[in-house]
């Protein structure tokens, strides 16, 4: 399949085959005759791949920079804690991957065993996929389009050997676009628990992210509820809270409040949690009884009660 | 009526990119405090926002959400000000719902991009700032391609201290350099907060990684600006902080930025 054309129209579009950039593509018959129209047999195959992964869960904001890799690791190490828990995490944030720093990984490879890529373990229960394992230098751009974006995220589903996972945490880039669309239709066979919106208190913020809950309702994702991050910081010299990023229109809360969702907690912006990311270590470890740790602990049980009720659910309805 | 081959940039006298593999570390808000302190220099001023999924900028910069008019020589941009010192271009204002989510696939992104580049009648300009999304993908690919049929002085890069964000600002100037965007500096955002109770510093996100980004990549360091709670407030609130605040630091850091950046454009 063409991937790789810069103005493809995506080989499922009404155009596919038919624009002015598909002239000379070998695709462009296929595409034009509407076969590619079809479901993507990709979907049925990550389908079966993921049947052994108990509870799929998405990171998601439109405003980018607002810790959604932080949280992503840090449910990912809060999840894997329990060592009879088997957590994976996903990072389909293909133009810039941060999960393997804050995982302590930087630098590894990813290997290739009989059934597919082996993920980076980071402890026995727990595995990372990242395409930072793929590059050779810290200097490396991906400069791709969406097209092979989306394949990249195809691949990472499909042919990554996840093996038997009790969760399934997958860390996604700012926005609503390529990224986000594939990664829920390639997951639309299988069951998504639902996804947890980061967000900062600034209105600016939040402008991006209730397009992001506007995204989710329109690709029918469940929303297990919104973290507000960053969310006042303690003077370590003197005690006093300041907001740093002020906010200015009632912040997560009222957001909450008005598109009736549940806000899982508010975490304060914590010195020690940049540190631990640079360093690659969690800070849930490192600084486990700062009230942000402690943030970060309460907002993990609501997810994990979350997802098990929605197992006590289906069980019941089915 | 003479034809100009350069279209709607033909009076535009630079280009500046403001760009940053890392989201949320004040690619905008760069962006506006610049253009809002470039006009303070007595420049006309552009911004273009080409964040399609998330576009910022009329909110910083208090406009609303006003109807986009047309006029012989392409759309006419939104000014801030009487004497239209000020000019923006956003997807924000193509949008009915504010909330509504532009759920876009790359090649529909690059189409309107590529009218937001040819088709924005910016008239005379000092300097167009031009803002983008975070990564190294269809929006900034696209952005170069039709600039590059006019001009593009270069690119100015925001990080903010921590490793975890210049490792992303890394990638961007291999991008850079990849499709030969000149690098004018780099900018440290969100560097250091004094406690307005008791003036202690604590650097919240580390500290110095802009800088040594810059040494170890050999581009200049334009200036670090700190996390200051008033410059976030005036963002929310749209306001001129150099008009509000003339005497903070955060206006010096900037102002000196400003400062580097005309000189380094008016030398190149």
């Amino acid at each position: 399949m063409c991937l790789i054309l810069s103005d493809c129209p995506g080989t499922q579009s009404e155009q596919a085959g038919k624009t002015s950039s598909c002239q000379g593509c070998p695709n462009q018959k296929n595409c034009a005759s509407g076969a590619t129209k079809a479901p993507d047999p990709a979907i049925a195959e990550i389908g079966a791949k993921l049947s052994t992964v108990k509870h799929k869960i998405l990171v998601l904001s439109g405003k980018g920079g607002v810790g959604k890799s932080t949280f992503s690791a840090h449910l990912a190490h809060a999840l894997a804690n329990d060592g009879t828990k088997e957590v994976a995490l996903l990072d389909v944030d293909i133009c810039g991957p941060s999960i393997p720093r804050i995982m302590g990984l930087e630098g590894e490879q990813v290997h290739q065993s009989g059934s597919g890529w082996s993920p980076v373990y980071v402890e026995e229960n727990l595995a990372v996929m990242s395409i930072g394992f793929l590059l050779s230098s810290p200097d490396d751009a991906v400069i791709w389009r969406g097209p092979k974006k989306n394949g990249m995220i195809k691949q990472f589903l499909r042919d990554v050997d996840w093996g038997d996972l009790d969760y399934l945490i997958v860390d996604t880039p700012p926005g609503t676009s390529d990224e986000h669309l594939s990664i829920v239709q390639y997951l639309s066979s299988t069951h998504v628990d639902g996804a947890v919106i980061i967000t900062t208190p600034q209105e600016v913020a939040l402008q991006d992210v209730r397009k992001e809950i506007r995204f989710c309702q329109k690709v029918k994702l469940p929303i297990i509820g919104v973290v507000e991050n960053m969310s006042g910081f303690v003077c370590p010299s003197c005690k006093n809270t300041s907001q740093i990023f002020p906010p200015t229109s009632g912040g997560a809360e009222r957001m909450c409040e008005n598109l009736k969702l549940p806000l899982l907690g508010k975490v304060p912006l914590d010195p020690r949690i940049a540190r631990s990311c640079d360093e690659g270590k969690s800070f849930l470890n490192e600084v486990p009884d700062s009230p942000a740790a402690k943030a970060y602990h309460s907002i993990v049980q609501s997810i994990q009660d979350y997802c098990s009720n929605r197992v006590t659910d289906e069980q019941s309805t089915d | 009526m003479e034809q100009n081959n350069d279209g709607s940039l033909s009076q535009v006298r630079h280009v500046v990119l403001v760009l940053s593999g890392k989201g949320g570390v004040g690619k905008s808000t760069i962006t506006t405090e610049l253009a809002l302190a470039l006009r303070h220099a007595g420049k006309k001023v552009g911004i273009l926002d080409v964040d399609l999924c998330g576009p910022s900028i009329p909110r910083m910069l208090c406009v609303g959400r006003p109807d986009v008019h047309q006029c012989d020589s392409g759309w006419v941009p939104v000014y801030t000000d009487a004497q239209k010192s000020l000019a923006l271009m956003s997807i924000g204002f193509l949008l009915e719902d504010p909330d509504e989510a532009v759920v876009w696939r790359g090649p529909k992104k690059n189409a309107m991009i590529g009218q937001f580049v040819s088709d924005v009648a910016w008239g005379e300009l000092d300097v167009l700032l031009v803002d983008t999304p975070p990564g190294t993908s269809d929006e900034h690919l696209s952005v170069l391609e039709n600039l590059k049929k006019h001009r593009v002085d270069g690119a100015i890069l925001v990080t903010t201290p921590q490793a975890v964000s210049t490792g992303d600002v890394r990638r961007e100037i291999t991008f850079c350099k990849k499709t030969g965007v000149r690098i004018l500096g780099i900018v440290e955002n969100m560097s250091g907060f004094v406690c307005p109770h008791c003036s202690e510093c604590s650097n919240i996100f580390s500290k110095g990684g802009g800088e040594e980004l810059a040494k170890l990549t050999g581009s200049m360091f334009l200036g670090s600006v700190p996390l200051d709670p008033l410059l976030s407030k005036s963002i929310e609130e749209g306001k001129d902080f150099t008009e509000s605040f003339p005497d903070s630091a955060t206006f010096r850091a900037i102002s000196s930025i400003c400062r580097t950046l005309l000189n380094s454009l008016e030398t190149a």
